[in-house]
């Protein structure tokens, strides 16, 4: 080795610490600040804080805004994780396993949603929904009686909340698909010959080869589609609905960031925080616990 | 005899498979399609032909959509921040996080694993959940400096949010180029020593060029994500200066009282374009490197 050890230490230094000061600066100080403030009653403009231990998470347990919000966010991590999760396994599995032409072209458009910024999508499906002149409304029509008034797929609040999971599966299916399918594409294909040769069919296979030899992938998905749906859900209201109508579309994030931003009530927003990633955390946690198998080799 | 009717039989069954999962597919392809071709048809209708059925094609191209958004709603302005501020954070990322993983992957000294861990926790954290923290943060430093010198710098400034995203980018990147780091062989660096060059050398002109693969993966995820994000930059630019998502948010929240349908519509167009040309050009590197790759959102 060259250069003596002072040299050495130097240079990993130089190279070390712009991205250690940098992540400290932008990423942990906030993150403890988050934890910090949710013990404060805080305006945010005003420089007086005031400690006041854990009354904004009393407050919270009591807000039925919150609540709401927390039951919305459930409902679309349960929605979209099924049907994602099944469509994107379905999808995978065909594309890997069916061979005909024009599957590449399949496989780039099923993606194209992923790379799409979530405020096209929400500009995209605003027009999608749109009551009067809307493609879904308008395309409905053909099949009902000219005075047909359409469905406020926006507008009523029983609706608005499946309208939002669509979106968000419609977004997600093209980055699980490619996902499952690098998995499966690891399969080697002696095993559906050989259990072809006994008569399983493609139902038998999936079941019996594909989705065990997956699992693992599956698994981790699971993790990302609790912690992306939390986030994407915030970024599509928040673009979207605004949370209405009347609050029923307001999700964990979108409620957080409404009372630190609009509402000026940091502490009070940053204890939702806090939940919020607690919550993640735990049901993360809860469901690789459950979803524990052994793993089959190949 | 009865076997050649099974295999008959088998055969059509397979041909009603093949068919249904061709029809499957291609109703999947068409969701798909069909919204984001319909905003480029909606892009160059005039706005007296938004109030038909919307599945009819434009009459003639009206040019004057992409105008309007470029120069009234700002659409041009807001792009040339885009590019300013994507390009920026890029080019900080790469020359902050390049030879910190490289540090990390391929020297040994004391505290390394107490760095990796540091990095690692990173992965952790979402933008999402830091958004207000980071506002207020540079909100004090503004009230600080309108205190002292009488001016602000932090919140409004592209050039702090281009480092806001470095920053928020920096734990999975140097995840990535660290493992890339790890695989290569450690001649290469030996050769370079005996060459007689120093440390900063070897980096520069030896290891940084090996790593250009894993650097394109990390260019192109973080194109992604740089350009298409609005929550950060909606939060730390209040002012006149946005970016072309926060802008086109801006835009179809006036379009829902001016009813300028197609002037949002040609600026839905220009901020998809983009990246849509991107993916066209490089979607095979793109899937590919995405099965290393994290969570988006």
């Amino acid at each position: 080795m060259t250069g003596s050890n002072s040299a050495r230490t130097r240079f990993i230094w130089l190279c070390l610490s712009p991205a250690v000061i940098l992540m400290a600066i932008f990423m942990l100080y906030p993150v403890v600040s988050v934890f910090q403030m949710s013990l404060y009653k805080w305006g945010g403009y005003s420089p007086d804080k005031q400690f006041v231990g854990l009354d904004n998470f009393k407050i919270l347990a009591g807000d039925m805004n919150f609540i709401r919000s927390f039951q919305n966010t459930i409902l679309l991590i349960v929605v979209v994780t099924v049907f994602t999760l099944a469509f994107a396994l379905v999808f995978a599995a065909i594309l890997t396993r069916v061979k005909f032409k024009g599957i590449g072209l399949f496989r780039v458009i099923f993606y194209i949603p992923n790379i799409l910024s979530i405020v096209v999508i929400s500009a995209m499906f605003s027009a999608i929904y749109d009551p009067t002149q809307g493609l879904l409304n308008s395309f409905l029509r053909l099949f009902h009686p000219a005075n047909w008034a359409g469905i406020q797929w926006l507008g009523n609040e029983k609706i608005v909340i499946f309208s939002l999971a669509i979106t968000l599966i419609w977004q997600a299916i093209g980055y699980y698909m490619v996902m499952y399918m690098s998995s499966m594409a690891s399969i080697p294909e002696d095993l559906y010959e050989s259990s072809a040769l006994d008569g399983a069919g493609v139902l038998k296979q999936f079941f019996s080869i594909t989705l065990p030899l997956t699992w693992s992938t599956i698994r981790t998905t699971l993790t990302f589609f609790v912690i992306s749906t939390i986030n994407l859900s915030f970024l599509l209201v928040t673009a979207m609905t605004g949370g209405g109508p009347n609050g029923s579309t307001e999700v964990f994030l979108s409620y957080m960031y409404k009372q630190a931003n609009t509402n000026s009530a940091y502490g009070y927003g940053m204890a939702i925080g806090v939940v919020v990633f607690g919550f993640s955390f735990i049901l993360s946690a809860v469901l690789q616990a459950i979803t524990k198998r052994d793993i089959y080799e190949f | 005899m009865d076997s050649v009717h099974a295999s008959k039989e088998n055969k059509r069954a397979q041909r009603w498979y093949k068919f249904f999962v061709y029809l499957v597919l291609i109703i999947l392809a068409i969701t798909i399609v069909v919204p984001i071709v319909w905003v480029f048809m909606a892009s160059v209708k005039s706005n007296a032909e938004f109030y038909g059925n919307p599945w009819t094609l434009p009459k003639h191209f009206e040019w004057s959509n992409f105008v309007s958004a470029w120069t009234t709603a700002g659409m041009g302005r807001y792009l040339g921040n885009s590019v300013f501020v994507t390009a920026l954070a890029l080019v900080l990322l790469i020359v902050i996080a390049l030879p910190a993983s490289y540090v990390l992957a391929r020297f040994k000294f004391i505290g390394q694993k107490f760095w990796n861990g540091y990095f690692m926790v990173g992965l952790f954290i979402n933008a999402n959940y830091i958004v207000v923290p980071i506002f207020l943060m540079l909100l004090g430093g503004d009230q600080f400096l309108q205190r002292t010198v009488g001016s602000t710098f932090f919140l409004n400034n592209l050039w702090v949010l281009a480092l806001v995203y470095a920053a928020t980018a920096l734990p999975f990147t140097i995840y990535l180029l660290t493992n890339y780091f790890r695989t290569l062989p450690q001649s290469f660096e030996e050769a370079a020593y005996i060459d007689g060059a120093g440390y900063m050398k070897t980096f520069i002109s030896v290891m940084a060029p090996m790593a250009r693969p894993s650097i394109v993966t990390v260019i192109l995820f973080n194109f992604l994500s740089f350009w298409n994000e609005y929550i950060m930059a909606l939060t730390l630019i209040p002012g006149a200066n946005k970016t072309l998502p926060v802008g086109l948010l801006n835009l179809s929240a006036a379009q829902k009282s001016a009813q300028n349908y197609g002037q949002l519509y040609a600026g839905l167009v220009i901020v998809m374009l983009p990246t849509l040309i991107l993916y066209i050009l490089v979607q095979k590197q793109l899937t590919k490197g995405m099965t290393v790759g994290g969570v988006k959102g």
